[in-house]
């Protein structure tokens, strides 16, 4: 059965659709170039209402398991892919990835020049697309404020520990935690939109996550979010940094086609070391917004200088555009997370306990 | 500030070291220049691009050695040492240079990765110690250095057991043991093979996944993954004997990432700067790991990883080692993004190695730790099935009819993979297979595919099959050759209806970031899957230039110096130049070299479509090796103009009868002979002529099956031996003598012959095996008739561009042997010693440039002599008696000059000792050696001794092989030609050789008086 990916701009791909829909599906259409971890991309929160496109053209070859989602669920609107793997030999596969898209209803198509795909994004920048049966064009509005929709609802804790952690939750991945609960700590976790209640909980620091969209879409919050980063110890990733920004007066601004993948490299100005980072985000912080405000550039992206990453000049709050917890991606900036806890202990002024 | 940098290249292609050291040695000197340093080669290869002066300042064919690298030190006074790039052999080097105290003597800084570095990456136990520092595990394993303690430590691990010796390259002397007696052979000879006498025996972990990482790391500690490549063929096959794919297909995210930051671990913590490869192999089952071995220097793995993703790794590493960051570097795929980064690929890659087992016919097949390819092609496709099929198309090899399939799975042998589609086809599951060969399912699973389609295929003719399935066809790799089979239809059908269907191939570009950013790169691969994004190239005047495939016998790495060259020479005279080649060992597929680079298999369809969508005005096939030219007669059919002289006069040189027709009427002596059509008409032709005779097949490289024979028996099975492909067969009059030939440019009239080579051993000796003097002394009428003969058969034929003419010398007569009308195996070295690029002047005259004329060249004054020696990797093929005779079996060439022939010939056998000091050195078997005393112990005593060191026995008998082959297996230097043993005792006369540089400067186009 043929499928179409439509551009909002008019352009067309063609390929086989994993069955009749109804209506078109559609969503912000984004590209994925990294070469393993769909099943983290399909499953991470950030991708919320996106089609995103492999650009890789062998998907699905290690199938799905029962370990490596970012979320509970399938957070992506629509899958474009090249090639899909039939049948898995992996020892931890349960599924082929075509069941598991079928299964939770996920349209995909199959067979699309993926990377002719990647260039007209990368050439028009992203854009909403359907998917669609017979190439109908993009008619509805982008959707905002994803963030209210993946948020969770009241108090989870996870983990042990004599350090308390806030996690507060813009759509967070499975991964952030893992990296935190890891380190021998107990874990809160905050929906967003109840941040005042992070006082309750009386943690020794906080840390904001990931999340979908624009960061703006919180923007009423601000002072409150603000409140709580001059108070404990804090770090932020993605969302969660752009949103330390916003809360300290600097600005974001959108990417023209954003950074998605497992290669992004980033120099850390505190070592002089480059390293490699998983990323996947639209917005970016705007450097030259930074002057008036009490955060510095820490972190930037090798290819093309933008921010990613800021710490306060007075208190110990650290951010970050890119993802430190990796999955998919590299490991190497699993570091930070070590610095977060050392910034605590700081602090506190007391033995460490982690 | 400007340095003078010593450069160690890798030396002759052996098996384990090939071209790929060609391609990363010029790369790290081009490299060194762009900084402005001053390059000094030292590299004994004269068939590489890397020792010609465009490459390097000051060129050294001189022995790779410690005594000899120390006298060239000490009249070149560099400042700085580059030995990351020369494979293992430069890394020794540089190891033993340290030691011996010669660096630090000369105040020489040894750049990149460090002496201690190198030995803790290279030692066994010192990386055993390291990784259990770092917590990094390896397989149970021991250094032993006797065969006691290894029978022990089996005993407690358990069979099978393999023995690696340190310090070696390409597995050499390493191998598996299934039981004592083969456990005792293999200690044994890994400890003679061992620089160190070390071997370190490790438990078998085969069926593991094995994994390979391609590591940059800077002096600041910034490491980057350039990529990953995962083995089709488990653990157990040598990783140059495996099938490779990149990137890694069947690992998780979490695994990736788990062996990526465990290459990371393990090359920080080495303080490699520059390039690393990690060897690490992935149990099937969960998530435990080993590491097999790291090689803290660029490899063979890395050329693979560099042309896999576009990522230079050897240039990169060079300017590392200078104290660049990565960071600071440009990546220059996109020209405006950083080396500090990961290539991202969206295609897949297929490396498959090309083994000489087509030449060896005794050879064993079995495949294990020890690597026996020759060379290798690559593949790039966005389909797996695609890229595995276009790999299979580039090895330019027949496969031979199967038996016993399950063998072929089992030992395994070269064949395995033909085998697995085999038993597919005939209905064996996807399952067993996996069970028998542990190659993971993914990898089965996409021959399943090509099977399947196969068979869908077989339901239809040209005139039915669907565009669905032609579509499909075409993804999955099919050639219009290979659907010929089941379409039952002929090629120009196939490509018919192909076109009718609007199916036709379109071109992406490899740019080492997924098309996420802008690149510059023109790096193209083909591919049905997908829209074209290659515009031709804007050009007035457009060359394809094709090259030769893997590295084989008989078509080595002095194929891609003349591709190269032709690709400088057109660019020179504003020629617009593409490459088309598979070779990802090579300089001629380095992105830089050509305007353009297409890596595909060297087919017909494909140069068609290359044509075609590139307006390409003129094809070279002159350049390419027998492979290139082997197609004329093809593309010639298919309208394509190529350069230089049309097929018919290739066909009447090639053509036996009609060449020696055209001797005959030009009045050229020829020797005797017949073109036989088939196998009876070669029996009664026999009959005419006296034994012994030359039985040579047609269209073959390095005279494949070409045999001596000395009477009917023998004739008939030479006869019974050879393909009915490879018919005509001529049947010449054998005829003892010299041998000389030479290297000529003509221009349809004139001939310009820069010197004649002579042979050292006699006719009958393959001109590629025999060791050779350039320029030689031979009388003044040799080189009248030389002159003579080939001025007549250029006229006669009007032949235009480079021409390899082979006569044989007896009783001041000459004869003419062959002609071969492309560049030959020697173009390199002649135009190496006589300062003139012959490659240069053809091309010049094949473009018709009026600029040069051929009466007007001169050549350089050619103060000293070349002699040339042939390298047969014995190492790798024990088994084999490498007997000097008409089939060639050396898999490259060494060089040396002198100011006397016995000057070179010292240089040449330098690694050997002086056997009129030292008697107990060498046995001799053979008659006219009195005069070299000799040991005196008997045969099977002396091997067994430390000083065995020379052999010589040129007995034709069965002993006399059974001798040679032990002697070869116990690392001795074997000589069996009279006349070769006479060569080594006259360099010995020559006591203290002097270093001597290759003549000439850096040249700018062809030199005129």
């Amino acid at each position: 059965m043929k499928g179409y990916l439509s551009l909002q701009d008019g352009q067309s791909f063609e390929g086989t659709a994993s069955k009749q829909w109804e209506d078109a599906i559609q969503g912000e259409i984004v590209f994925f170039t990294g070469m393993t971890g769909y099943q983290e991309v399909l499953t991470d929160p950030s991708y919320k209402d996106q089609i995103v496109v492999f650009t890789y053209p062998l998907i699905g070859n290690y199938g799905i398991n029962e370990e490596d989602s970012e979320s509970k669920e399938i957070q992506v609107s629509g899958v474009v892919m090249f090639q899909c793997a039939e049948a898995v030999s992996h020892y931890q596969a349960t599924s082929t990835l075509k069941d598991y898209l079928n299964k939770h209803d996920i349209p995909f198509l199959t067979g699309v020049d993926t990377r002719s795909v990647t260039k007209a994004i990368r050439m028009e920048g992203s854009q909403q697309a359907t998917i669609s049966n017979d190439g109908a064009v993009p008619q509805q509005a982008a959707k905002t404020g994803q963030i209210f929709r993946v948020k969770g609802e009241g108090i989870e804790t996870y983990g042990e520990g004599n350090m308390h952690i806030v996690f507060i939750d813009f759509g967070w991945k499975k991964s952030i935690l893992n990296s935190l609960v890891e380190k021998g700590v107990r874990v809160s976790v905050l929906a967003f939109t109840e941040i005042e209640k992070v006082h309750e909980l009386k943690p020794d620091g906080i840390v904001l996550s990931n999340g979908p969209g624009d960061p703006k879409d919180v923007s009423e919050l601000l002072p409150k979010i603000k409140d709580v980063l001059d108070a404990y110890p804090a770090f932020g990733i993605c969302m969660g940094h752009q949103v330390i920004a916003l809360a300290y007066g600097a600005n974001t601004k959108k990417l023209p086609f954003g950074h998605r993948g497992a290669n992004h490299p980033v120099k850390d100005l505190a070592t002089g070391r480059v390293f490699l980072s998983s990323q996947n985000h639209n917005y970016v912080v705007d450097e030259a917004s930074l002057e008036e405000t009490s955060l510095s550039m820490r972190f930037y992206n090798v290819n093309d200088d933008s921010v990613e990453g800021l710490v306060h000049k007075e208190k110990p709050i650290m951010s970050v555009q890119f993802h430190p917890e990796a999955h998919p991606g590299p490991v190497d900036a699993q570091y930070l997370f070590d610095d977060f806890f050392e910034s605590i202990i700081t602090k506190k002024g007391e033995k460490a306990y982690v | 500030m400007s340095k003078k940098i010593l450069v160690i290249g890798s030396g002759p292609i052996i098996i384990g070291q090939a071209a790929e050291f060609d391609y990363s040695g010029t790369q790290g000197c081009l490299a060194l220049r762009e900084e402005g340093h001053e390059v000094v080669l030292v590299n004994n290869n004269p068939a590489t691009i890397m020792t010609d002066h465009t490459i390097a300042d000051t060129v050294y064919c001189e022995p790779l050695t410690v005594p000899s690298i120390e006298t060239i030190i000490e009249k070149e006074q560099p400042d700085a040492l580059l030995a990351g790039l020369g494979g293992q052999t430069a890394l020794n080097l540089a190891v033993e240079l340290e030691k011996a105290g010669i660096l630090k003597k000369y105040e020489v800084e040894l750049l990149g990765t460090s002496v201690p570095s190198i030995q803790q990456g290279e030692d066994r136990e010192l990386f055993r110690e390291l990784m259990s520092e770092l917590g990094q595990p390896v397989p149970e394993s021991e250094v032993i250095t006797s065969v006691e303690e290894a029978l022990k430590f089996a005993d407690q691990v358990g069979y099978p057991v393999i023995s690696r010796p340190a310090y070696t390259l390409g597995g050499r002397g390493g191998g598996i043991a299934d039981h004592e007696e083969e456990l005792k052979e293999l200690i044994e000879n890994g400890l003679k093979a061992s620089p160190i006498h070390q071997v370190i025996i490790e438990k078998s972990i085969a069926g593991y996944k094995e994994i390979e990482y391609e590591i940059m790391r800077d002096q600041n500690g910034t490491c980057i993954s350039v990529c990953n490549m995962e083995n089709f063929d488990p653990v157990g096959v040598h990783t140059g004997d495996s099938i490779v794919v990149a990137p890694s297909q069947t690992l998780t995210d979490n695994e990736y990432q788990m062996l990526r930051k465990a290459s990371f671990d393990i090359v920080s913590a080495l303080e490699v700067i520059g390039g690393c490869n990690v060897q690490l192999a992935l149990d099937p089952d969960s998530k435990n790991y080993y590491v097999i071995e790291v090689n803290p220097r660029v490899s063979r793995s890395s050329a693979l990883a560099s042309k896999a993703t576009g990522y230079p790794i050897a240039k990169m590493a060079t300017k590392l080692a200078l104290g660049y960051h990565l960071d600071q570097l440009l990546n220059p795929l996109t020209g405006h993004t950083y080396a500090s980064f990961e290539p991202a690929l969206d295609y897949v890659v297929v490396k498959f190695p090309r083994w000489p087992f087509d030449k060896f016919a005794d050879a064993d097949r079995k495949l294990g730790t020890k690597m026996k390819a020759t060379g290798e092609v690559m593949a790039i496709d966005r389909t797996l099935e695609g890229a595995f099929q276009k790999a299979i198309q580039s090895l330019d090899t027949s496969i031979p009819v199967l038996d016993d399939l399950e063998k072929h799975l089992t030992l395994p042998t070269d064949l395995r993979y033909f085998a697995i589609l085999q038993l597919l086809r005939d209905g064996e599951s996807v399952e067993s297979i996996h069970e028998t060969t542990k190659i993971d399912k993914f990898f089965l699973n996409a021959l399943q595919h090509m099977v399947n389609l196969e068979n869908q295929l077989k339901e239809y003719t040209v005139d039915s099959l669907p565009e669905s399935l032609m579509k499909q066809a075409k993804w999955f790799g099919f050639s219009d050759k290979q659907l010929v089979d089941f379409l039952h239809a002929e090629e120009q059908e196939v490509e018919h209806l192909r076109k009718s269907m609007h199916v036709t191939a379109s071109y992406k570009m490899v740019d080492t970031c997924a098309a996420e950013f802008e690149a510059q790169t023109n790096y193209a691969y083909s591919t049905y899957a997908g829209v074209n994004e290659i515009e031709p190239l804007p050009a007035n005047k457009k060359a394809l230039i094709i090259g030769s495939g893997p590295i084989r016998i008989g078509q080595g790495v002095e194929f891609d110096y003349s591709a190269v060259k032709a690709i400088e020479s057109l660019k020179q005279s504003g020629w617009t130049t593409i490459m088309l080649n598979n070779n990802p060992e090579t300089v001629s597929t380095d992105y830089e070299t050509a305007d353009r680079l297409y890596f595909e298999p060297i087919q017909k369809e494909v140069v068609s479509s290359i044509v075609e969508h590139e307006s390409i005005d003129v094809v070279f096939t002159q350049f390419g090796g027998q492979t290139a030219i082997n197609m004329a007669n093809e593309l010639e059919e298919a309208g394509i103009p190529l350069a230089g002289v049309s097929t018919s006069v290739l066909d009447a040189l090639e053509d036996r009868d009609l060449f020696y027709a055209a001797l005959d009427e030009l009045d050229i002596p020829h020797v005797s002979g017949e073109t036989c059509l088939t196998k009876s008409e070669a029996l009664q032709a026999a009959k005419q002529y006296t034994y012994p005779m030359l039985c040579r097949p047609s269209y073959v490289i390095g005279g494949q099956g070409m045999v001596k024979v000395h009477n009917e028996t023998e004739l008939k099975q030479a006869l019974n031996a050879t393909d009915d492909r490879h018919y005509p067969i001529i049947l010449d009059q054998f005829m003892t003598g010299k041998e000389v030939e030479v290297d000529l440019v003509a221009d349809g009239q004139q001939v310009f012959i820069p010197g004649v080579m002579e042979h050292i051993e006699p006719a009958g000796v393959h001109s590629g095996d025999s060791m050779s003097v350039f320029p030689a002394t031979v009388p003044g009428y040799v080189h009248q008739k030389v002159k003579e003969y080939t001025e007549k058969i250029v006229s006669h034929f009007h032949y235009k561009g480079i021409m390899n003419v082979q006569f044989l010398w007896q009783n001041e007569q000459l004869y003419v042997l062959e002609v071969n009308p492309r560049a030959s195996r020697t173009v390199p070295i002649v135009s190496k010693v006589a300062d003139l690029s012959l490659v240069d002047l053809a091309t010049k005259i094949l473009i018709d440039d009026p600029s040069v004329s051929l009466e007007e060249v001169k050549t350089g004054s050619m103060e000293h002599v070349a002699v040339k020696y042939p390298l047969f990797s014995s190492h790798a093929l024990p088994e084999l008696d490498h007997t000097l005779g008409a089939n060639m079996k050396s898999t490259g060439e060494g060089m040396c000059l002198g100011n006397t022939v016995e000057e070179a010939l010292a240089k040449v056998f330098s690694h050997l000792p002086n056997v009129y000091e030292n008697g107990e050195a060498v046995f001799v078997e053979g008659e006219g050696f009195s005069n070299v005393s000799g040991s005196t112990l008997s045969f099977e005593e002396w091997i067994q001794t430390n000083e065995a060191a020379v052999y010589f026995n040129d007995q034709i008998n069965a002993q006399a092989k059974e001798r040679r082959v032990q002697a070869l297996k116990y690392g001795v230097e074997v000589f069996s030609e009279a006349s070769t043993f006479q060569a080594y005792l006259n360099g010995l006369t020559c006591t203290e050789p002097v270093p001597v540089s290759i003549p000439g400067k850096r040249p700018e186009g062809v030199q005129k008086v």
